[in-house]
């Protein structure tokens, strides 16, 4: 493949391996049927923030797998401080000074914050707890991070973002030298995540090493010293962040020039009277979650959800859904009013719903890439008319083929994926059941450049069909690219309705922000 | 046609485990036949694959493990969909007794045959409701839940049978323990359980039963969502299950003729669970292996016809059948098997 790159040359660092606080050296790891990395080599300098970028299935996963313990390499070696070390667990390599935050936030949500924190590394005395003690150090590690919070309360109670602050604390609580974050801000505010940033950089100047693995370039060119990119299992190079324009970097990820997203469609003209929107809820609301709320949208037209994690966006998809029974209110798709609460119902109406958290309440992780494309369409047959297996197999095939659905065959458990691709065999299930309304929750969450600019085509095209769309998305570009109407929710409820020019990001990031008391609409 | 060659590889690898056991067994069976001085070698009389025919049909040891196996398979073609859909019906020992009390009193008091072995299974199937229930619309544990029948059950069994032991004398329900079809030479026993495995195998596979099931299994939130009636899949699966310990429940009688509320089914929960288990189907629910299911019940036959065939009595059988059982889950386990390739391929 031509390599796109003509602005940018790799950065050839020879002798930093030596000098390096981590350093991997051609590494190989293998996975049934595909090379999740190839001879990569990857530098960490202490006190530096190093972003690792690439697509899904790059192999951004698996080298962080390599370093924090959890996926032994088939070949090369890891250093620390020049000493090759070959951590077999988490645990290990977290004993050597690596920690590691994932991106699904992996907290136990009964247990306190100060549990959490010092789980496994408890203060005791004569083989007991000491609670205070315990208390005192979690505590003093949130701190660390500029947080107070009541440490006695089940770390459940407390937002994502809470969340995530805790396991970096928990991360640091265990003096790391390297500290791995990978997609820690796909579920941050942008106020969340300038603190999060604040806090990198605090430890940075501490000198630990730190690998951001992101997907959202601003947040790499805010806070990254050295960007190393991987492509297809295979190191593409390392650069300074000022030699890497924005532009470069994703020709250097994708290995293509990227188009723009089409431009904003037309909204349709508005006539309300008389017409029959393909879905219509009326003063929908659910106590604790959604105040009364009113959403119309027409075949051919994408609305589009946003405001804040918690604002009620996601609870009006559910209820919209039907995942979700509605207290007051009711919905209607092409007339017809739905049963209350049955996803049934929705889904033999034509209506599609993809969760934000596609691995919890999406797909079933281990039956494979066609059992999963064909589940929703089986569900509505029952399971008396079976599809044939040679139908469902030309169903996988044809959505694997249309959706570009990377994948080492049909056959394959969906959870071996990359995130992208299991977003797409998603929608596969429910395009599958021809839908005349599809409701998108972050489609494009945890997905990479590239292929989010596949999906955003992929939903335009969708909507060009006639289908109506809803989508939410907490990148705001990417709703003002593909809405021609959008909604803002704050506190639970809608504060206005966008239309026209109006749609585009410093407004909707304004009314956002408001304080409550203002909001009014435009 | 099977839903995928993948799908096939998969459960034939898991299938092999309770093969390689009665294997192991066998052949441990047949090294003490041979070489013990004076023993009965090979096939002779009173060894392990010794057939004679008595009465017209074949008898021996190899024989006794298909028969009375055949009660183990029943059991765990019902155990393995309740577990593949992340449940656990620990009730099927009591609602055997249960059954057998129903179709042996119901007998005794001069109902048809007929009748009385669709009283049996009925009252089995309203026992598999009555889990549906629990777990389902009330939404207890499935540990839980069918725990209260699993106590319950065996008093309900002796209400029935006035606490007492029933004999009874009805050639229609012998027959299903101890019957052998003329045109067929074979226990009637086991000729219900390929039956009863081909129907279950031929109903989950061929509608898409099987898809729905192991994605309520896989998750149950996410199937939900998709539309799965997961709470209808997952209450079948206990009334079916009730059903199949009703059958075995009535064989149980027929083979001593008479229903035992104290003895009949005890313990058998644990043996399904782990025919199931052994066999393939993860406890985690998911995947589902019927096979698997079907032939780990015979290796718990195969395990307990070799301790009589060798004489151990069973006061002290349990610990040398623990052992085995002990064997073939580490072998099975993909941890051991994970740890053997890194052995043979090393890094």
């Amino acid at each position: 493949m031509p390599d796109a790159i003509t602005h940018a040359r790799p950065n050839p660092h020879q002798a930093e391996a030596s000098a390096a606080l981590l350093a991997a050296e051609a590494l190989i790891v293998d996975y049934p049927g595909v090379r999740a990395l190839d001879r990569v080599d990857f530098a960490l300098l202490a006190g530096e923030i190093h972003a690792l970028m690439g697509e899904n299935g790059a192999g951004k996963s698996t080298l962080v797998k390599v370093l924090s313990g959890l996926q032994r390499p088939g070949a090369g070696t890891v250093r620390l401080c020049g000493r090759v070390i070959r951590p077999a667990s988490p645990r290990e390599a977290q004993a050597q000074g690596i920690s590691t935050v994932y991106q699904e936030v992996d907290v136990l949500p009964l247990m306190s914050v100060a549990d959490n924190i010092c789980l496994g590394r408890q203060a005791k005395r004569a083989g007991f707890i000491r609670h205070s003690e315990v208390r005192r150090r979690a505590v003093a590690a949130l701190a660390r991070l500029d947080i107070t919070l009541d440490v006695t309360r089940s770390l459940g109670e407390y937002p994502i973002a809470i969340q995530q602050m805790v396991s970096i604390a928990r991360a640091l609580d265990i003096d790391a030298r390297v500290l791995i974050l990978d997609e820690p801000t796909s579920s941050l505010d942008a106020g969340e995540a300038r603190d999060l940033f604040r806090v990198m950089r605090k430890l940075r100047d501490q000198g630990i090493g730190i690998v951001f693995v992101s997907h959202f370039l601003e947040h790499v060119y805010e806070i990254a010293d050295r960007i190393s990119v991987l492509r297809n299992g295979a190191k593409v190079g390392v650069w300074t962040k000022a030699d890497l324009p924005k532009a470069s970097l994703i020709e250097a990820m994708t290995g293509r020039v990227i188009h723009h997203a089409p431009a904003r469609p037309a909204t349709a003209a508005r006539t309300d009277s008389g017409t029959t929107f393909a879905i219509e809820a009326t003063g929908i609301g659910r106590r604790r979650s959604l105040s009364a709320t009113n959403l119309r949208v027409r075949a051919g037209e994408s609305v589009g959800l946003a405001g804040l994690l918690g604002s009620g966006r996601t609870e009006l998809a559910r209820l919209l859904f039907g995942a979700d029974t509605p207290d007051e209110g009711g919905v209607r798709v092409n007339g017809k009013e739905l049963v209350r609460g049955s996803v049934r119902d929705a889904i033999r109406r034509g209506v599609a719903f993809t969760p934000e958290d596609r691995k919890a309440m999406g797909l079933i992780l281990e039956l494979s890439v066609r059992e999963n494309i064909v589940l929703a369409l089986q569900a509505r047959r029952g399971s008396l008319r079976p599809i044939a297996p040679a139908e469902q197999r030309r169903l996988a095939t044809h959505y694997i083929e249309a959706l570009g659905i990377k994948t080492p065959g049909a056959e394959t458990p969906v959870g071996s994926l990359s995130g992208g691709n299991q977003q797409k065999v998603l929608l596969a299930r429910w395009l599958a059941t021809s839908p005349a309304v599809l409701i998108l929750d972050e489609p494009t969450r945890g997905i990479d450049v590239g292929a989010r600019a596949e999906i955003e085509a992929l939903i335009e095209s969708l909507r060009g069909q006639g289908l109506a769309i809803v989508l939410i998305s907490s990148e705001l570009d990417e709703l003002v690219r593909a809405c021609g109407r959008v909604v803002v929710l704050r506190d639970r409820r809608v504060v206005t309705e966008l239309e026209g020019d109006l749609v585009n990001e410093s407004t909707i990031l304004s009314i956002i922000a408001a304080p409550a008391s203002e909001g009014a609409t435009p | 046609m099977t839903a995928s060659p993948a799908r096939l590889t998969t459960h034939t690898n898991a299938a092999l485990w309770p093969v390689v056991g009665m294997a192991l067994l066998v052949i441990t069976n047949v090294l003490f036949d041979t070489l013990r001085a004076g023993g009965p070698g090979l096939f002779g009389a009173g060894a392990f694959l010794h057939v004679s025919v008595r009465d017209g049909v074949p008898a021996g040891a190899t024989i006794d493990v298909l028969n009375y196996g055949a009660t183990f398979v029943i059991l765990a073609m019902g155990m393995a969909p309740v577990i593949a859909a992340r449940g656990v019906d620990l009730s099927v020992g009591s609602i055997m007794a249960i059954s057998g009390a129903v179709a042996a009193t119901m007998s005794v008091n001069g109902h048809a045959s007929a009748v009385s072995i669709a009283a049996a299974l009925g009252v089995a199937a309203l026992c598999g409701l009555w889990n549906a229930i629990l777990v389902s619309v009330l939404g207890l544990q499935p540990f839980v839940a069918t725990l209260v029948l699993m106590v319950a059950g065996r008093g309900v069994a002796q209400m029935i049978t006035q606490s007492h032991i029933v004999t009874f004398h009805d050639a229609a329900i012998e027959y299903i323990g101890l019957g052998r079809p003329t045109w067929l030479p074979l226990p009637v026993p086991l000729l219900l359980a390929i039956t009863l495995f081909a129907g279950t195998a031929l109903v989950i596979r061929r509608t898409a039963l099987g898809l729905l099931l192991e994605a309520v299994g896989g998750n149950p939130e996410a199937s939900r969502l998709a539309g799965v009636r997961s709470r209808l899949i997952i209450a079948g699966t206990y009334v079916f299950s009730g059903v199949c310990a009703g059958l075995a429940g009535l064989i149980a009688a027929a083979n001593i003729k008479a229903a035992d509320p104290f003895h009949a089914g005890q313990n058998q929960e644990l043996a399904a669970i782990f025919a199931v288990v052994v066999g393939g189907t993860s406890l985690a629910g998911g995947r589902m292996n019927l096979l698997g299911a079907a032939l780990g019940g015979l290796l718990m036959q195969c395990l307990i016809t070799t301790m009589y065939a060798r004489n151990i009595g069973s006061d002290v059988a349990p610990l040398p059948q623990a052992l085995v059982i002990l064997g073939v889950c580490i072998a099975g386990s993909p941890r051991a098997r994970q740890w053997l390739r890194a052995r043979r391929m090393p890094a």
